[in-house]
C-alpha cells in the first residue's frame, strides 16, 4: 500500500476522530479555565481519576451515563481544590496543578488497588459501543468515519459548540473573558471574581475528566495503569495551537489523532527500516512544529497566572 | 482653556453623606472620621496629596474597602437611607458609579460588552442584545459621550477608553459618579472635553466627585472643594470663593516655597542627538529623526502624552537602547557604543521613570543604593573589597542632605516611601555633579513638597552649568522648569515656540496648528 493511500482510506479518519475524542474535551476543559485566568496543570491527573471514576461507577452497576456523570463530578472536585488553592488562596498556579495531577493519579491507582487487591488481568465493562446509525452510516466513506463512532463522540463534537455558544454569545461567557482579562472589571460591575474562576475551573475540570472516562469507557473496557500517557499535556499544547477558541481547538484535537493514526499505519509500511521509536514520537514532534508555527503571537488572555485578591487595588 | 459655567443647583437636595469614616491599614491612619456631604447636580473635587486619603475615602464608598467605623448614607425615594458596606453590588444599586484611576476594563471585549458586563443574567441562553444596545445608545446621545461600540477596548485611545468607564456607570443608572483623578492620564483637549461631558451630565442632575491633585482643574470645574490631609478632612470650600494659594495651604498645611527660576543664558552643548532612529515596542513608540542639543545652563522640557516614544527617548540617554541609526554626542564626543556604564562616565545622571522598579535595588540597603552606580570609584571599594566606612558615612552624610527619610540608611531601600526612595535617587545622582541629567517624570506620584524639592534640584543643576533633559507629562510642570520646549508625539520631536497651554496640547494631540 502506498504511504499517500493511507489519507484516503476510511478507517484512517475513523480513526483520527476515535483518537482525538479524549483530546477534545481535555482542550476544552482546560481551554475554559485559561479563559478564566486559571493554567490547569491539573489535567493528566484528572484524565486518571475520571478513567477510574467512570469505569468504577458501570462496574459496581451504575450504567455507562451515569459512569459518566460519577466522571464528571470526580473531575469538578479535583478542579475545585485546585481553583480553592489558586483563585481565593492565590497559590502559584503550576505548583498546585501539578500537585492535583500527581494526588488525583495516586488516589485512582490507589482505589483501584484496594477495590481490587487480588486481579491478574483487569475486570473488563460493557463499553459505549459504536452507534450504527440507519442509512447515514451507509454512505460511502462518510459513513465509517462520522456515523459508526461511540455515542462519547458525539458528546464531544457537541461540547465544542456548546462550549463556543457560551463563550461567544451568552453573558456568562462574557464574564469569563472578562475575569480572564482583568479581574478588576468583572470586581467593579459587582461580579464575583472568586465565584466565576471556582465555577470555570470546576466545569473545565468536569470535561476533563470525561475525556478520561472515554479512555476506559468508550476506547478500551477496563482500566489500567498508566494509561493516560501524556494526553493531558498534550491538551494543554493543544490549547495554545488553538488561541483559546473552541473551534481551532477541535481543529488542533484531530490535527494530533491524524497524526497518531498516520504513524501507527505508517509503521507497518516502513517499520522493517526504521525503529519503531521514530514512529511513535511523530506526533508529538509534528505537534511541536504546529505549535510554533500556531503559537506565534498568540493571544494569552492577559490575566492568565495571575491571582487576584479583594480588597488589594 | 475654556471655563465652564458654574452651575447652581436649584435643589439643593442632599443625596449623599459619608459619615465619620475611617480606615485604617496596619499602623497607618488612611481615612480618620471623614465627612462629606453631595448635593444634586454638583461638581465636588476632592482635593489632596498622594498619600492623603483620597481614593481610600471613594474606595469604601464603592464598597471595595469595608470601613473601620462610619456609616454611608444615600437617598433612595426622597429618604436617606444607611448603604450596605463593603460591596461594590449594594454601591452600584444605589446608584454610585466609580471611574478608577487605572481603569477596570476588559481590553478583549467590546465596548458594548463591557459596559453591559454584570447587569444581564448570568445564566440565561439568550442575551437582550438589541434592547441594551437602544438604552447605551440613548445614554450616548444624553450624555454626549462617544466610543465605538463593537470594537474591542484594547483598540480604544485613552481618552475613549475613559468615555467607556463613565458609560459603564451610567448604564448602571448612576446618579453618582465619582472620577479618580481623571485627568491623569488625557491631552488638556481631551480633559476639556471630559469636562464638558460632565458639565452636561450634571444638568441632568448627576452628582459628581472627582478626585484630583491638580489645583487648576479644580478651580475650573467644581461648584465645591474638600481637602484632605493625612487621612483627615481639613476643609472645604467653595470654588468661588477658591484660589491657588489658599487650597494649596489647604493640602500643605503651609505655603510651599516656590524656587524662582532665574533667567540664564545657555552655554555650549552637552548633548547632542542627530538623525536618531529608534525602533519601538510598538510604532508610535519609538523614536524618528530625532536631532536636538541639551546646553550647559539649560533645562530642555520634553511634553507629550505617554507612550509616544518617552521610553525611547529615556533608554537611549540613559544607554540601556541602541540607536538603530544616528550619532549620539556628549560635549562633543560621539558615543559609539552607548551603554550604561558609558553614559554614567561621560557624566549623565539618569532619574527613571519607575523610580521603583528601575531606580533602585529594593532588597539593598539605601546606603548601598546610594554608591551603586559607581562601585569602581576607591572610596567604595580596594581590590575588590567594599568599604564600608566609607560607603557608611557618605550614606550618613546624604541622607542628612538631601532630607531621606526612614528607617536608616541599613535598612533595605524598599521600605521607603515613595518620595524618600525619589530623594534617594537625587542624592545619588546630585551629588555626582553630572553634566547632564535625564529627569523622566521626576515629580509623578510626588507631593507637594518633595515635587517642589526636585524642582529645586534641578534648577540648582542648571545654575552650576549642567544640561537636564526633563521628560514628563504634566505640561505645568514643564512650563514652570523648562527653558526650551518639545513635545514628543509618535515618536516625532519637534520644538515649540509657544508656552501657551493650548497650543501644546494641539501639539501633543499630533495636530499641528
Amino acid at each position: 500500500m502506498d504511504i499517500l493511500q493511507i489519507l484516503l482510506t476510511d478507517s484512517f479518519w475513523a480513526a483520527s476522530l476515535r483518537i482525538a475524542t479524549p483530546l477534545i474535551f481535555g482542550v476544552l476543559g482546560a481551554l475554559i479555565c485559561e479563559k478564566s485566568g486559571v493554567l490547569n496543570l491539573g489535567i493528566e491527573g484528572i484524565f486518571a481519576a475520571g478513567a477510574m471514576a467512570g469505569w468504577m461507577a458501570v462496574w459496581l452497576g451504575a450504567g455507562l451515563w451515569g459512569g459518566l456523570l460519577v466522571a464528571a463530578l470526580v473531575g469538578a472536585f479535583f478542579g475545585l481544590i485546585h481553583a480553592i488553592l489558586t483563585v481565593p488562596l492565590g497559590l502559584s498556579q503550576h505548583v498546585s496543578g501539578l500537585g492535583v495531577t500527581l494526588f488525583a493519579t495516586s488516589v485512582s491507582y490507589f482505589i483501584y488497588r484496594t477495590a481490587l487487591p487480588n486481579v491478574s488481568s483487569p475486570p473488563r465493562i460493557e463499553p459505549f459501543q459504536a452507534l450504527d446509525i440507519p442509512i447515514l452510516s451507509d454512505l460511502p466513506f462518510i459513513g465509517p468515519v462520522l456515523f459508526q463512532q461511540t455515542a462519547m463522540t458525539w458528546l464531544a463534537l457537541v461540547m465544542v459548540v456548546l462550549v463556543w455558544y457560551v463563550l461567544s454569545r451568552t453573558a456568562l461567557g462574557v464574564a469569563i473573558k472578562a475575569v480572564g482579562d482583568n479581574p478588576d472589571s468583572v470586581d467593579a460591575q459587582g461580579l464575583s471574581v472568586y465565584g466565576l474562576r471556582i465555577g470555570a475551573v470546576m466545569a473545565g475540570s468536569a470535561l476533563m475528566a470525561l475525556g478520561g472516562a472515554f479512555l476506559t469507557m468508550s476506547a478500551f473496557d477496563a482500566f489500567f495503569f498508566g494509561m493516560v500517557n501524556g494526553r493531558g499535556w498534550v491538551c494543554i499544547a493543544l490549547v495554545i495551537f488553538a488561541s483559546w477558541r473552541p473551534g481551532k481547538a477541535l481543529l488542533g484535537a484531530l490535527l494530533f489523532g491524524a497524526f497518531d493514526a498516520f504513524q501507527v499505519r505508517l509503521q507497518t509500511e516502513v517499520g522493517a527500516f526504521v525503529p519503531g521509536q521514530v514512529f511513535l514520537m511523530a506526533p508529538y514532534i509534528l505537534s511541536i512544529l504546529a505549535l510554533v508555527i500556531a503559537a506565534r503571537g498568540a493571544d494569552y488572555p492577559r490575566a492568565l497566572l495571575t491571582p487576584w485578591f479583594k480588597g488589594q487595588r | 482653556m475654556l471655563r465652564l459655567a458654574r452651575l447652581n443647583p436649584m435643589e439643593n437636595l442632599k443625596i449623599l453623606s459619608l459619615n465619620a469614616l475611617s480606615k485604617r491599614f496596619g499602623s497607618v491612619v488612611a481615612n480618620d472620621a471623614v465627612d462629606l456631604d453631595l448635593h444634586r447636580g454638583e461638581v465636588l473635587a476632592l482635593l489632596g496629596e498622594n498619600g492623603a486619603g483620597k481614593t481610600t475615602l471613594m474606595n469604601m464608598l464603592f464598597g471595595h474597602y469595608l470601613p473601620d467605623s462610619g456609616s454611608i448614607d444615600v437617598l433612595k425615594d426622597g429618604v436617606m437611607t444607611p448603604l450596605q458596606l463593603g460591596h461594590p453590588q449594594a454601591a452600584l444599586a444605589a446608584g454610585i458609579g466609580m471611574v478608577h484611576q487605572h481603569f477596570t476594563l476588559a481590553l478583549n471585549l467590546t465596548t458594548f460588552d463591557n459596559v453591559v458586563l454584570g447587569s444581564e443574567p448570568l445564566f440565561s441562553w439568550r442575551r437582550d442584545r438589541a434592547g441594551a444596545r437602544a438604552k447605551l445608545q440613548g445614554i450616548m446621545k444624553q450624555s454626549g459621550l462617544e466610543a465605538p461600540l463593537d470594537v474591542p477596548v484594547g483598540q480604544l485611545s485613552v481618552g475613549e477608553r475613559q468615555r467607556v468607564e463613565i458609560l459603564k456607570a451610567l448604564y448602571r443608572d448612576a446618579r453618582i459618579l465619582v472620577l479618580d483623578e481623571p485627568t491623569a492620564v488625557l491631552t488638556p483637549q481631551e480633559a476639556d472635553t471630559l469636562f464638558e461631558n460632565v458639565a452636561t451630565m450634571t444638568k441632568n442632575g448627576l452628582a459628581v466627585i472627582f478626585i484630583s491633585h491638580k489645583l487648576r482643574e479644580v478651580l475650573a470645574f467644581s461648584n465645591r472643594i474638600a481637602v484632605l490631609r493625612h487621612g483627615q478632612k481639613v476643609g472645604e470650600i467653595a470654588t468661588k470663593d477658591a484660589d491657588e494659594r489658599v487650597i494649596a495651604r489647604m493640602m500643605v498645611g503651609a505655603d510651599t516655597p516656590i524656587t524662582p527660576r532665574e533667567n540664564m543664558a545657555p552655554g555650549a552643548p552637552i548633548l547632542t542627538l542627530k538623525d536618531i532612529n529608534v525602533r519601538g515596542r510598538s510604532k508610535r513608540d519609538g523614536l524618528s529623526d530625532a536631532s536636538f542639543s541639551v546646553h550647559s545652563h539649560e533645562i530642555l522640557g520634553v511634553a507629550g502624552v505617554s507612550g509616544n516614544g518617552q521610553s525611547a527617548l529615556a533608554g537611549l540617554v540613559s544607554g540601556l537602547i541602541r540607536p538603530d541609526s544616528g550619532t549620539l554626542s556628549v560635549d562633543g564626543n560621539e558615543i559609539s557604543r552607548p551603554d550604561p556604564l558609558a553614559m554614567i562616565n561621560v557624566g549623565v545622571g539618569r532619574i527613571p521613570e519607575d523610580r521603583h522598579h528601575d531606580g533602585i535595588v529594593g532588597a539593598m540597603t539605601v546606603a548601598e543604593n546610594m554608591v551603586i552606580e559607581r562601585l569602581n570609584d576607591t572610596d567604595v571599594q580596594t581590590r575588590g573589597l567594599l568599604n564600608r566606612d566609607s560607603i557608611q558615612a557618605s550614606a550618613e552624610r546624604l541622607t542628612k542632605e538631601y532630607d531621606v527619610r526612614g528607617p536608616g540608611s541599613d535598612a533595605a531601600a524598599r521600605l521607603l516611601s515613595g518620595g524618600n526612595i525619589q530623594k534617594l535617587i537625587l542624592a545619588r545622582v546630585f551629588d555626582q555633579n553630572p553634566r547632564l541629567i535625564l529627569a523622566n517624570q521626576p515629580t509623578r506620584g510626588l507631593d507637594m513638597g518633595a515635587a517642589a524639592e526636585v524642582g529645586r534640584r534641578l534648577l540648582e543643576a542648571r545654575k552650576r552649568g549642567a544640561g537636564v533633559l526633563l521628560i514628563s507629562e504634566d505640561l505645568d510642570e514643564i512650563l514652570g522648569l523648562a527653558d526650551r520646549i518639545m513635545v514628543i508625539h509618535d515618536g516625532h520631536l519637534s520644538e515649540v515656540t509657544t508656552r501657551d497651554r493650548e497650543e501644546i496640547g494641539l501639539s501633543m494631540a499630533g495636530e499641528h496648528a
